[in-house]
Formats: C-alpha cells, structure tokens, sequence
C-alpha cells in the first residue's frame, strides 16, 4: 500500500493483520522520536527527519530491493558489495579516462541490473539456495573492487559535485539534497509495483507459496529472476547515491550495508519468510535504524557501538514479534 | 440422466489406451476413461491404482508413453499444468494450492487480474470476485485474507478461481478429507451448481458414501488397468469393494487352521481416538495373537497403529499394556515397552537409502542405547548375520548400501531392524505392499513363526485374502471408525469381509 491510501484507512484496516507490523514500527519510531525530543536540546527539529533521508538515502534504495527480494522469501547479501563497486566503477572512470556522469550512472545502473539478473538465473535454474549464491555474488563483486584499485577513488567531475552538493530548500530552513528525492521516488515506484502490477503481486504470491504460485500458472522463475535484478539495479542507484555523499569511490565502502539493509526490512515488518510486507514499512525501518545512531549520538557519553547493540536487541524484539504474529494468525477453526 | 446427455453431445474428454510407464513400475496399462459434460464422474481404485497417475496425465504433469486424449473431440497432449489449464482443464488438490498471504478476491484472479490502463483495478476485481462467490452460494468480505477463512472456504475459492479460468473439466482430487460433514455438503452444493452449468467434474473421494451420494457414474481402476465403468446407481457398494480390492487367488493355505484361545491380554486400546484421524476404539491384542485391520485406504487404519505407536497423540482414551496404563507420548516411549511399527511408506519413514544393510538394521538398535553407547561391531556383525539368514535377504552381504536391494530385500531390512529389537508387539502396516510373491509368502511365513513364539503382531493390509490368512481376529475399520471385531473361524470370508467394510456394521 502506497502512503497515499493511509489517511484512508479505517479502524478496520487498522486492525488488518497486513497493517499490524507497519503500525508497530510507526509507534516505535514516534516513541523515539518524542523521547530523543524530551530527554535532549534541539532534538526536536524537522532536520532531524530529514537528515535521516539525507544521509541515508543510499540505505533506503538499497532496502526497497532488498524487500522485494525478502518478499519472495529469498535474500540478497551481495548487496553491499555491489553497492561498493558501483562506487567504484562511477569514481575510477569519470577520474581515469574521465567519462561524463550520464554516461557513467546509467552504465553502472546496468551493470548492477545484470549483476542482480544473473544471480536471480542461477537461483531458479539451478535450484539453489539464494544464500549462498548472493554470498557468492557478495565476494565477487568486493573482489572485483580490488581489481580496479585498492586505494580510495577521489571524484572531481564539476557536474557529478554539483548535483551532489546541491541543497533543495524547503521552508523554515529546512533543506534536503537530491538523492532524497531520488530514494523517495524509488520508493513510490517500488510501491506502485508491489500493489498495482502483475509482478508485484506475483512477488507476494510466490513469498506465500512459491508451490501454489506455480500450480496457480504464475511465472515463478521470472518472479525470482525479477526481484534480484531489482535488488542489483537498486544496489548500483544506492552506490551511484552513496559516490554523491562520500564523493569517492572505494572498495571499503558499505562493508556490511546488506546487513543493515536486512534490518531496516525486518523492523519494517517484513516477514523474513517472505509473503508479507509493505514498502512504507522498510522506509520507517530505516528511519528507526537512523533514529538510534542520532540518539546515541546526543546521549555523548556512549560509544558508538552501542548503535550495534540496540539495532540487534531490536531485530531481536521485532523477530519474536514476526513469530508470535505467525503463530496467531488465524488457521482453520477445529 | 448421464445417458441423455451422452447421446446429445458425446463426451467432452476422451482417453485411450492410455500407458504410463515408470522405472520398474507399470504405472497405467491401456486405460480408457471418458468424461461426459454436466456429470460427477468418480475415479476409484485403492492405492497403487493409477488414480493419481491418470490425474496427473490428465493435467500435463506427466507425458504419457502410450494411447490418446481427446477433449471436445481434438486430440490434445499437454506439456503442463499451465497447458491443461488453459485448455479448460482446471484441477483442485486435496491440499488447497492457494497463497493464504493474500486476500481472497487475489487468489481468485491472481495472474489474470482485471486491470485499467495497465494497473490492476482492485475495485473490478474485489467486485467480480463476490459475484463469482455468490454463484456459488457463498458470501464473504473477498478482501479479507484467506488465511482467515476455514480450509471449506478456501476449498471453495480454489473451485472458484478453477471455473473462473473458463473450466470445462473440474477435478476435484480428494477435496473433502478434511472437511467436517457440514463443509461437505457445502461443497456438493456448489458441484451441483456446477454440474447444472455443464461441466464434467471428476471426482476423487474415499468416502464412500460420499460417492454415493454425489457421483452419477465411476471408474474403476486396479493395478494400473481398467477394470469398468459404471453407473453409480447400478452397482451396489459391495460390487464396488469387490471391484476395487479384487480377488487374488488364494495360492497359499490358510496359515492359522483355527481360531485360538489367549488369555494373556497384552495390549489393550480402551476408547483411544484422535479427532480427525480415527473415532474411538476399543481393541484387545494378546499375547501371540495375530490381529489384522482391514478397510479401504483412508479408513483409518494406519491411524489406529500410529496411536498404538505413540507415533500421535491420543485426544482421548488409554493404552493398557500389561494390564497397566501406558502414556504412550512418543515412539520412543513404545520402543521402551517393546511396541515396533513398521510403516507403511518403507522409503519415507523407515529405510536410509545410502546407509548399508547392516548399518539400517542396527539403527534401532542403536537408538534404544544411545549414541554414547554404540553397539560393539563384533555383537553387530553377528546379529545382522543371524537376521540376513533368518529373513533370507538377499544379496546377503550387510555392507551394501540399501538402495540396491528389490523391495522386498528392503521390506526385510526393515523387518530385521525391529526384530532385533525383540518386540513384544510388532505392528505391520502394509508390509508386503509392492514386493513380489516369494517376498510376500516369506513375511507373511514370518508373522505365523512370531505369533508362535508369543509375539503379539498387529497386521494391516489392503488385501483381504491375506489379512484372513494370518489374523487369529480381525478388526474392520470404515469412515475413521473401527465397526467390528470378527474373529477368524471357519465361517469368515472375504466376501463378509467385503460386505462388512461396504455395509458397516456387524455381520
């Protein structure tokens, strides 16, 4: 559901089980926001949230892929490192033989796309565990980084800056950059796909029951093969997003995005078993994930691993919370 | 009424000479079968038939390798499911093959959703989707996810979705086993709804009286080959039990000239039943006593040994064994008491393919002890020795793996592993299904030396001839409910047999 149709809902849609999750992530997320707002000085500000977007843009396109693939009930890890590459890739060609950006995104776009569609080929074709082909996919792709250079890529192209520095003033001296807008619109195509396309929902059949979906004559390997090209295409726009922040390239980059991104769909409500999940809800879960780095950050006193020990206490509560929530649903009556 | 209709239109699916052939098994033999427009057409035949075989050519999973399928008169072979689907043959497992994540008016229109400029319209959809439902008699908010709906109702949805896809055949493969009475008429409602509209239904159900009740004609499938069509009404359910199990001649005598007395009870079932799987029963084994259940498939016959088993638990009623109550909680808490069950899908439940014949046999052996304790190889090699020249198994050699023995070889293997265990109560089910002759006459030779030597064995079997030969008494299971208790003197026959299972009831 896209965030359109929310201020529709009812009290019944409210208590729809499909809504519960999302709700529960909503709550928390305003808990800790009115917390932060409470317990520190300036917490309480618009920028806030939108810094959330701002610096975590990359993380959100990423994680809008990574739903459509936890949807079917599979998972990608290669994601960070194709993110990683795509830094890469974009840095090392615009600063070597200095190719414009619009040549350079759109080719790193399709490399992501292809790098995704290929995995998605060998998981249906040859039957084997998504796990560990995007493992595969995850250290091939970190390794190939390696091939290009080892050092970090500075990238000066006057345009690529440009846009990158670019602040989008809204009111009351509030602002946003581009990639914002980007993730967002992401975001929204995501969801129009997930609620008004065949293959958005053959994506939640095939997460119910990938065995019905077949005997249902849904085309469950272009399904699957669908949703990791999306992943990669949106790990190559999170690594185009992600030069624009860091404006480098580097083979170190986003060590370990694919878990974060796996979090933001979990505390989204996303059922890892796939079959359930909204779009909206990673977008909270990633705003979540935000909200412990900033608090941790005005708490002062705290290491900065603790933003580790709450994201994992929190995956913890949201995973039980999955299995109570399964284990309630309603089954045929005796 | 079918007969009218024949002569109007002719059928509209015709099959023939259908083979099908899988490694070592003949699974169909020159079948034919034909499907008329407007009826209930009933496939029977026990397990093993070509029931399921016949359905599955039918609906392009399988190719088949001889004969000919017509629908409305052009010759047709299908590649898939998708195929057959499209071709008006639309199929609803006993397993509701729907996504229950998604709402009820998707599971309907999944893959053919109504759309509006390219985007699914889910106003038309959620509309259409409760006209559908309310032909068929059922009304229900369709944006509610199926998940909340009863297994009667996604039933019904699974039809629904099947004749909105412009069905002309429905096959409805054992819909109703697990649907109380209520559900079931329910669902004969909307199959004579649908009937009326003049699509040919088969039917697969082994109630029965559910048969009776809603089929016009049947046909009769044995060991992969025809044995006949028929119209329900003419053919009396003792024909059709006597169709369906077949006379196999009795080339062996009867092993146990007369009835005998016990009078050391060892196992006795007072009350015992799980919902669902088996009504309560009363049963009383003996010490050397050999018990046989008889009934069709799906009867609840291997329910009743599970819950002798401890294999599943009872939701009401008591095992006493040796004049004791005994909590039979787990197969581990029977295997302590001495209870074995060897059970009925040999490959599934029992034998572990790429493990030796000594390795399968030891196996419970081992388990009784503990992996902290393993079995000494010397004690290991002489038991599997003693087994391997007792049960004649052969090749007879224990460090082969499993897989390469014949069915029987395998049965035996299985046996063996029990046997060792010395058990005071053996339950058999179907223990000589799919193996040859000599195999079948050696196990069963087996069971008569067991009883001798005071083992209790309780033996279930599709074929009466053999369930006679052995059982001291013989209990008859029918619809989930143990209806008697015979015991085996002179004046027993199949065809008692036969009419108790088709009739219920004592004799």
């Amino acid at each position: 559901m896209s965030i359109a149709t929310l201020p529709k809902a009812t009290a019944a849609t409210l208590t729809n089980p499909r809504y519960v999750p999302v709700l529960v992530t909503f709550g928390l997320f305003l808990a800790m926001f009115v917390a932060g707002g409470l317990r520190y000085e300036g917490f309480f500000s618009g920028q806030i949230i939108l810094n959330a977007f701002i610096d975590n843009a990359f993380l959100l396109v990423v994680a809008v892929g990574m739903t459509f693939v936890i949807l079917t009930g599979g998972i990608d890890l290669s994601v960070g490192s194709v993110v990683a590459l795509s830094t890469m890739i974009a840095a090392s060609l615009m600063a070597g033989p200095g190719w414009p950006p619009y040549v350079v995104v759109p080719l790193v776009l399709l490399i992501g796309a292809t790098l995704g569609a290929v995995m998605g080929f060998i998981i249906h074709v040859f039957e084997i565990q998504p796990f560990i082909v995007t493992l595969a996919g995850m250290f091939l792709a970190r390794g190939l980084c390696y091939t290009i250079g080892t050092d970090s890529i500075k990238i000066d192209d006057p345009t690529f800056t440009a846009f990158a520095q670019t602040q989008i003033d809204l009111f009351a001296g509030l602002w946003i950059s581009p990639s914002v807008l980007i993730a967002l619109a992401v975001v929204a195509v995501g969801a129009y796909v997930l609620h008004y396309t065949r293959l958005g929902r053959s994506v939640y059949a095939v997460g119910g029951s990938e065995q019905s979906a077949l005997l249902m004559g849904l085309s469950v390997g272009r399904t699957k093969i669908a949703v990791y090209t999306i992943s990669g295409f949106c790990s190559a726009l999170g690594g185009v997003l992600l030069s624009f922040y860091m404006l480098s390239g580097y083979g170190l980059h986003a060590v370990g995005m694919e878990l974060d991104a796996i979090a933001a769909v979990v505390i989204g409500g996303t059922l890892l078993t796939g079959g359930s999940g909204l779009l909206i809800g990673t977008v909270l879960g990633v705003l979540v994930l935000h909200l412990i780095q900033t608090i941790i950050s005005f708490e002062g006193t705290l290491s900065s691993w603790w933003t580790k020990i709450f994201i994992g206490l929190l995956l913890f509560v949201f995973i039980l919370l999955q299995r109570v929530f399964s284990m309630r649903r309603p089954r045929r009556s005796p | 009424m079918s007969g009218k209709t024949e002569s109007l239109t002719g059928p509209i699916l015709l099959m023939r000479g259908i083979g099908k052939q899988f490694p070592g098994v003949v699974a169909l033999d020159g079948v034919d079968f034909r499907l008329l427009p407007g009826e209930v057409h009933a496939l029977m035949g026990e397990n093993g038939a070509g029931k399921s075989t016949l359905i599955k050519v039918l609906t392009g999973v399988y190719e088949i390798d001889a004969g000919t399928i017509e629908l409305s008169g052009q010759q047709v072979a299908f590649s898939s499911p998708l195929a057959a689907q499209q071709a008006g043959i639309s199929t609803v497992y006993q397993e509701v093959n729907l996504c229950t994540n998604l709402s009820v008016a998707e599971n309907i229109f999944i893959g053919r959703e109504p759309r509006r400029r390219g985007r699914i319209d889910w106003k038309r959809m959620r509309a259409r989707a409760s006209e559908l439902l309310a032909g068929l008699g059922i009304d229900l908010d369709v944006s509610t996810p199926l998940s909340s709906h009863s297994l009667a109702v996604q039933q019904m949805v699974a039809i629904a979705r099947a004749v909105d896809i412009e069905a002309r055949v429905l096959i409805l493969d054992e819909p109703t086993s697990s649907l109380d009475a209520g559900e079931v008429e329910q669902l004969f409602d909307v199959m004579r709804a649908l009937k009326a509209q003049g699509i040919a239904i088969l039917f697969v159900s082994h109630f029965l009286d559910q048969i009776y009740e809603i089929a016009d004609r049947m046909t009769i499938l044995r060991n992969g080959r025809l044995v006949g069509e028929y119209l329900t009404r003419e053919l009396p359910q003792v024909e059709l039990v006597a169709k369906m199990i077949g006379q196999v001649l009795a080339d062996l005598e009867k092993l146990h000239g007369e009835a005998r007395a016990f009078d050391e009870p060892l196992v006795q079932a007072q009350a015992l039943g799980r919902a669902g799987a088996v009504e309560p029963f009363t049963l009383t084994i003996h010490e050397g006593e050999v018990v046989g259940l008889a009934g069709l498939l799906g009867s609840g016959r291997t329910e009743a040994a599970r819950l002798l088993f401890g294999a599943d638990h009872a939701t009401g009623g008591q095992v006493v064994y040796g004049g004791e109550p005994a909590a039979l909680r787990s197969p581990r808490a029977a295997m302590q008491r001495k209870i074995a069950f060897l059970s009925e899908d040999r490959k599934r439940d029992g034998l572990v393919p790429e493990l030796t014949v000594r390795e399968n046999i030891i196996l419970a052996l081992q388990a009784t002890r503990g992996w902290t304790r393993p079995v000494p190889r010397e004690q290991q090699d002489k038991l599997v020795a003693k087994y391997i020249a007792a049960l004649k198994i052969s090749p007879a050699h224990p460090e082969i793996p499993v897989r390469n023995l014949s069915g029987g070889n395998q049965q035996k293997v299985l046996l063996a592993r029990w046997l060792i265990l010395e058990p005071r109560l053996l339950i058999l089910d179907e223990p000589t299904r799919g193996i040859d002759v000599g195999a079948k006459a050696e196990i069963q030779r087996l069971v008569v030396e067991l009883s001798d030597g005071g083992v209790a064995v309780l033996f279930i079997s599709a074929e009466l001839e053999e369930v006679l030969r052995l059982s001291h008494k013989v209990g008859v299971l029918r619809d989930r409910r143990l209806v008697a208790v015979l015991p085996n003197d002179d004046e027993l026959t199949t065809e008692a047999l036969m009419e108790t299972i088709a009739r219920g009831g004592a004799r």
